[in-house]
């Protein structure tokens, strides 16, 4: 059986980043939570920000950015983290979804999660963070999770609250993994209509 | 081999010199241009087709009757005529004449469009764009071919006994390319009808389009119209050039670095390496061009985009110059050696005719065994 493949997106901006750190964590809880042990591919937006711009001015990708673009599409399953700016993704996260096709997230299992400095944010995840992947149609699984600055300080021991939520989002994420067939890329023109038929359709 | 030149008509103010052409000056400019492509030995002259600022080429008809009285051996096309919203009538009987008046020396390509709202201000959906292309060439295609038409479709009104004037040239309608930079369903028409399909892929990655090529070929020999290679294809270009290398990338810098499309975006140096777009020398854009054959296999026709993003008139004329002295005739040696006997030329007016004629005896001998 070929391994699963869970796609990693983080928009943390500094380096190192929280935004990773909890990326990482949820990609590790995840893969605990599947039969066997996935592929993890890591996309850090910070390093294709000009490709990500470029893309959305000339509408191709750089190779580099084609590469990650790729790494989702084939992925099983993804992992979607941000840090949260003006009450919501930041623009490089929001950007990196805009220059994928509408249709690459539809049905694909994905977790959601943010950064910010205090809980007083946390529900960014419900009210603008789900809805932009129902719009594009990818299947979030129910738990979101949101580490404030004072998490981190509360984190380590297995009780606290934020690595208890990790635990239950990796394993809602890999459940959906295993429900699901091994990601397939669409073929454009394997599914082509003839063009006898594009012709009586009018 | 067919080499010429595509104009977007774009109204861009020149970077260097803060100067914005007039409308007037950048029309005249653009005839001035053609007639150039004429002198330096290039085939064919097309002109975009637009409906907004800061465009100029809104009739190309009349542009190119004009520049058919002005040269003599030029092939004078489009890139693109808008077949979802122009009235398939009209383009008939517009392109028919201008084929009358040019002694044949026309073709044209047909595309969507990219441009939102040209759809509503010509009274039609963006959202049936596909679906306006097929219909609307279907019935183009028939107008040409078929002394009285009846018709009746979704988009227009419908036709009882009509004929479309003038019938066009020697019994003989235009060359007709079909331009797509990623919809399998133009390729796909394109292939149907045995007619040329045109990628201009010169604002994305080569590999974008050798998929769409590879598959209107596929689609072409499927149709019976003859084998893959045989399929006729057109791309694009788009160059700078000085005799040095380094002079080509110190003066076309700030028009890149401003030009619509891709300024303010990916470096020269970065566009250069992703797509077509080559700043250099001749030899350079030489070995760029023949880079596109390896791509697409052998072809029939090369574009190139030479007079956007404000250049003044001069400078395209010295890139015409360049074009047509240096860079053409080494492209048609090589590409024409390379080409098998049994690809097909450029299309022209001739070549057609003789087609034509050949499937008549052909079929005169059938009946008669």
């Amino acid at each position: 059986m070929t391994p699963r493949t869970i796609a990693v997106v983080s928009a943390g901006l500094s380096q190192p980043s929280s935004t990773r750190l909890l990326a990482d964590q949820l990609a590790a809880a995840t893969a605990r939570g599947l039969l066997a042990e996935p592929e993890i591919a890591v996309i850090e937006l910070r390093e294709r920000a000009h490709d990500i711009v470029n893309n959305l001015l000339t509408g191709f990708p750089s190779p580099a950015l084609q590469h990650a673009i790729d790494q989702v599409l084939r992925a099983d399953g993804l992992i979607a983290v941000t840090p949260l700016y003006s009450g919501s993704y930041n623009g490089l996260f929001k950007s990196f979804f805009d220059v994928l096709d509408p249709e690459v997230l539809a049905g694909k299992p994905l977790l959601i999660a943010a950064t910010g400095g205090t809980a007083r944010h946390s529900l960014a995840l419900e009210h603008a963070i789900r809805p932009l992947f129902t719009y594009l149609r990818a299947a979030t699984v129910p738990t979101a999770v949101f580490a404030a600055t004072e998490d981190w300080g509360s984190a380590g021991s297995s009780g606290s609250a934020l690595t208890s939520r990790i635990e239950r989002a990796g394993s809602e994420l890999a459940a959906a993994i295993e429900q699901r067939q091994p990601a397939v890329e669409a073929d454009p023109y394997a599914s082509a209509t003839p063009f006898e038929q594009l012709l009586r359709n009018r | 081999m067919q080499f010429g030149i595509f104009t977007v008509g774009d109204v861009t103010t020149d970077p260097t010199t803060g100067r914005t052409p007039t409308e007037h000056e950048r029309i005249k400019a653009m005839v001035a241009i053609a007639r150039k492509a004429e002198d330096v030995g290039l085939d064919v002259f097309a002109s975009g087709e637009h409906h907004n600022p800061p465009f100029v080429p809104s009739s190309p008809t009349t542009m190119l009757g004009y520049v058919a009285a002005q040269t003599r051996k030029l092939i004078l096309s489009t890139s693109t005529t808008l077949i979802t919203t122009n009235d398939p009538v009209k383009i008939a009987e517009d392109f028919a004449m201008l084929q009358h008046l040019a002694d044949g020396r026309v073709d044209l390509m047909l595309g969507r469009g990219n441009t939102g709202p040209v759809y509503p201000w010509f009274g039609q959906d963006i959202r049936k764009g596909i679906e306006l292309a097929i219909e609307n060439y279907h019935l183009l295609h028939r107008l040409w071919r078929e002394d009285v038409v009846d018709w009746e479709g979704e988009f227009r009104t419908p036709l009882q006994g009509f004929t479309s004037t003038p019938r066009p040239l020697d019994g003989v309608p235009p060359f007709v390319w079909h331009g797509s930079i990623r919809s399998p369903e133009i390729a796909e028409q394109a292939a149907f009808y045995g007619d040329g399909f045109f990628a201009n892929h010169i604002f994305w990655p080569a590999e974008h389009s050798v998929r769409l090529v590879g598959y209107y070929r596929q689609r072409f020999a499927h149709y019976g119209h003859g084998t893959p290679e045989q399929a006729i294809v057109g791309l694009g270009g788009q160059v700078f050039m000085r005799k040095n290398s380094q002079d080509a990338v110190r003066e076309f810098r700030p028009y890149f670095d401003n030009a619509p499309v891709y300024g303010h975006g990916p470096s020269l140096e970065e566009f250069t390496e992703q797509t077509p777009l080559t700043v250099g020398s001749p030899q350079e854009v030489i070995d760029k061009t023949l880079t596109f054959r390896e791509h697409f296999g052998d072809y029939q026709r090369q574009l190139f985009l030479m007079d956007h993003a404000g250049l003044p008139l001069k400078t395209v004329l010295e890139q015409l110059d360049l074009l047509g002295g240096e860079v053409v005739p080494v492209l048609r040696r090589e590409l024409d050696a390379l080409r098998p006997a049994t690809v097909p030329d450029g299309p022209t007016h001739e070549a057609l005719v003789a087609g034509s004629l050949a499937e008549a005896d052909l079929e005169l001998e059938a009946s008669t065994r």
